[in-house]
């Protein structure tokens, strides 16, 4: 078990209900917890999946549980699979030293498909994340999911890009590993391309 | 093999709260398990009812909660341990049988686990049930992490033996949803017990072997104190009660459930250890009261950390004022003064903030600057309000009853309940419900307005409730409304399943919790034996919906119109696109329609946007369901569906 940067050290991954936050954050969560930290995640699920914000706490130590819910300001990554999503994290959880990874892909919420709210343009979404964190990647997680037939996969190629950025000491045999009792064996070889996918393109 | 039933003891693995509060249950051997499924408590039962085979259990969704405990206590009068699980709301529902239970006593193990919602983030309230523990005289058991969700349940069946009554395990959404690493213990070997017999011979006072009542009364209530008593001594030396901190702190904090891992995090925010002692409290009711008065003897300011009720908080300030000669006078931070909040869940930041007020240590987790670009930027982000999935058959069934009460234009309006298409209250479900309370009182309500004609009343009523409330609560009001002749309109969302809490099987489906064949109850069929006037529609159908809906509100008496296809998100359907969907561009006219932007602006509908750049409206294929109803909502016939070619 690899020392810890921070202790604990405080990951979150955010999203839309939908998206597969819940899943990707409980194979994160495993993969570390099978490398012998001490794994806490806090989520919330059940009506705030229908369109609604999802956003779920991962904590790593090397000694205990911790608080379900990270602090305000105490993010070290985060993980997001909507854009405006990254910026409703960082704007609460955020800090000088935080890393970003977000997916590019937008959703809509209804109050902007009603007209009554502005989604923020591309620009405008850069450049917060760039004011408000250390450092900020970028991936087109939907379009590669896409290409690769589900859009769901996105999920997973974000979890492979974190690896990729070697910011967390776990890879695809740790990936392989967690999914191997949940996921059935027909999807495991389509989801190890996808960790693949978003693992390269942050070595790229 | 599921983490579940891993067999070997001292591993360690990652579980939700649910998960090792169901561990719990099989490391202890339970026998029976019921509920009804509810956020935050479904994931207990679920998990139960995937080994019940292996562990030869028998498993239940009951029709509602106050069955569940039944169906529970029955195993337990039968010397077999039983676990029933709900939500804060369903404690409500139960309670009216859980005082009489409270008071005949059980016999095998009997625990109810009641999973709260503080701050209601998936409930129309954050009721907290603690008060039935209290209220009915039983002993209250809090789990403040997860290892002690599973260890505390186990321990729960054994001490329900030992003193003959129930025992109530209360736990909370982030302990019952979040997950950590629990180190598992032994499980018992998956055996038939001995032919299960439920004894009655004996005479009314023998608890054992003679029938089960809570009569006689003083005697049993006398009996009932006795065993309090018996769990308050066992408390005195539980383990799950801890205290971390120096002999003599500046400060006591008394915690329990999920504010035990806030107050350890705020504690070591503020760098507080050395001045803050922590006594963390698993067994809530009663109160251990010796241990509790030992802490208290330790410093003159105590802060109260817990969530809703100040359950906590009165009972320690009750027993604060009994032993005040001893310990002397006490300075209390908690809810009464202000220092926690009264309502809403809590975190480490809000405990943070009360320990920094109290002991005069600042805390600012960043700088000015950089938390006010970020107060800025959170509002100027638009809010992402809650919809309904894209082809949720509730959007197009709320959508033809907003229309039919448009055109019927006599003021009529829908008293709703509990499940998705309580969204309804929203704009984003059109703002249709008028009224939202427990399970079932959707048709009670509109019973009771329906009858209000004899006081000039004359506007429509529309009752909805979906296939799973029917069963729940809606059945006896249903009976209430046909004898009474009330003039309502009933409208039952079937999308096979109760689907909100993730599909589990309800009485109307042709199986139950274990995957066994079940006779199914057919909703129509009942209504219709019942004397209501019945009729089926498939609610993407938005036209014949509607009309039919119209049609029925013009008739008298109770009417009953079943809307039904299945939910979007269910295992069958999900993924499987019924209709390729697409916009044709040089039909959709915008902003110039004159349809205000039906599809976009009052549908709302996630799959389908409208392109600022275009000024048309658009797909968003990654989105769209394909339920291919928006069609029929786009007076330009600019919507097209085609039939998809299956993958």
């Amino acid at each position: 078990m690899k020392p810890l940067a921070q202790d604990p050290y405080n990951i979150i991954m955010a999203g839309v209900g939908g998206q597969g936050n819940v899943m990707a954050s409980r194979v994160l969560a495993n993969m570390l917890s099978l490398k012998g930290y001490w794994v806490t995640i806090g989520e919330t699920f059940g009506s705030s999946q229908r369109g609604g914000a999802v956003m779920s706490h991962i904590r790593i130590s090397s000694t205990s549980t911790w608080s379900p819910q990270i602090p305000r300001r105490k993010a070290h990554i985060i993980i997001a699979l909507e854009p405006m999503e990254a910026i409703r994290v960082l704007a609460t959880y955020g800090n000088r030293d935080v890393n970003v990874l977000a997916n590019m892909r937008p959703i809509q919420p209804v109050s902007v498909i009603a007209g009554e709210q502005n989604y923020p343009t591309l620009e405008e979404i850069q450049d917060t994340l760039n004011r408000l964190s250390s450092h900020v990647w970028l991936i087109d997680a939907t379009d590669e999911a896409m290409k690769l037939g589900n859009p769901i996969l996105g999920n997973i190629i974000m979890i492979g890009a974190i690896s990729g950025l070697g910011l967390l000491p776990v890879g695809l045999d740790d990936f392989m590993e967690a999914i191997r009792d949940t996921f059935p064996e027909k999807v495991a070889e389509i989801n190890r391309r996808a960790f693949e996918i978003g693992k390269d393109k942050m070595a790229q | 093999m599921s983490k579940l039933t891993e067999s070997k003891e001292g591993l360690r693995v990652l579980l939700m709260g649910n998960e090792a509060i169901a561990r719990g249950a099989l490391e202890a051997g339970v026998n029976v398990a019921s509920s009804y499924p509810g956020t935050p408590s479904s994931e207990i039962l679920e998990n139960l009812s995937r080994v019940a085979k292996e562990r030869n259990l028998y498993v239940e969704w009951s029709t509602n909660e106050k069955v569940a405990l039944e169906v529970a206590a029955a195993a337990s009068f039968a010397k077999l341990r039983a676990l029933c699980a709900m939500k804060q709301n369903g404690v409500n529902v139960a309670s009216d049988f859980l005082l009489h239970l409270a008071g005949s006593g059980t016999r095998g193990g009997l625990v109810l686990v009641s999973c709260e919602d503080p701050g209601a983030l998936s409930s129309a309230n954050e009721g907290d049930s603690r008060h039935f523990a209290r209220l009915m005289e039983f002993p209250l058991l809090e789990p403040g992490d997860f290892q002690e969700a599973k260890d505390m349940t186990k321990w729960a069946f054994e001490l329900s033996e030992e003193i003959k009554n129930i025992v109530m395990v209360r736990s909370v959404t982030r302990m019952s949803h979040a997950s950590g690493n629990v180190w598992l213990g032994g499980l018992p070997e998956p055996q038939k017990p001995t032919k299960a017999i439920f004894k009655f011979e004996g005479s009314l006072l023998e608890p054992e072997s003679g029938p089960v009542f809570s009569i006689p009364i003083l005697h049993r209530h006398k009996l009932q104190h006795q065993k309090l008593r018996m769990a308050q001594e066992l408390f005195e030396k539980s383990p799950f009660n801890t205290y971390q901190g120096p002999e003599k702190p500046d400060l006591l904090l008394i915690t329990s459930s999920a504010c035990n891992l806030y107050s350890r995090e705020a504690i070591s925010l503020l760098g507080l250890k050395d001045r803050v002692g922590l006594l963390k409290l698993g067994t809530t009711w009663p109160l251990p009261t010796k241990l509790v008065k030992r802490y208290l003897s330790i410093t003159d300011k105590i802060l109260i950390v817990e969530e809703v009720i100040p359950f906590l908080e009165e009972n320690i300030k009750i027993l604060a004022a009994e032993e005040g000669k001893e310990i002397g006078t006490k300075t209390f931070y908690g809810k009464k003064g202000g220092t926690i909040p009264r309502e809403g869940e809590l975190n480490p930041d809000l405990v943070a903030s009360a320990l920094s007020q109290i002991m005069g240590t600042p805390y600012a987790p960043t700088e000015a600057e950089y938390e006010k670009d970020s107060q800025r930027v959170l509002a100027s982000i638009a809010a992402r309000d809650l919809a309904w999935c894209p082809g949720c058959p509730h959007r197009a069934s709320l959508w033809s009853i907003h229309k039919a009460l448009q055109m019927d234009n006599c003021k009529g309006f829908v008293c709703g309940d509990n499940g998705c298409y309580a969204l309804g209250i929203w704009p984003s479900g059109y703002s249709i419900l008028k009224t939202l309370h427990s399970m079932g009182s959707n048709l009670g309500l509109a019973s009771g307005f329906g009858k209000l004609d004899a006081f000039g009343m004359d506007q429509p009523v529309v009752a909805v409730c979906g296939d799973s409330t029917f069963f729940h609560a809606t059945l006896p009001a249903l009976v209430n409304a046909i004898h009474h002749r009330s003039n309502v309109t009933l409208v039952v969302f079937d999308n096979s399943g109760t689907a909100m809490t993730g599909f589990q099987p309800h009485p109307g489906l042709p199986v139950d919790a274990m995957g066994q064949e079940a006779p199914s109850l057919d909703i129509a069929r009942i209504c219709e034996a019942m004397g209501a006037k019945v009729e089926t529609r498939d609610p993407f159908n938005l036209e014949e919906t509607r009309s039919t809906l119209n049609h029925l509100m013009e008739q008298e008496g109770v009417k009953v119109l079943i809307l039904r296809q299945i939910c979007a998100l269910s295992p069958e359907k999900r993924g499987k696109k019924r209709y390729q969907m697409r916009v044709e561009e040089t039909k959709c006219l915008g902003e110039a329609c004159g349809c205000n932007r039906l599809c976009t602006r009052i549908f709302k509908c996630p799959g389908l946007v409208f392109d600022n750049e275009k000024k048309k409206s658009r797909i968003d294929e990654v989105i769209c369901a394909g339920c291919g109803v928006c069609t029929d909502i786009c007076p330009a016939g600019a919507i097209i569906r085609e039939e998809a070619i299956s993958s």
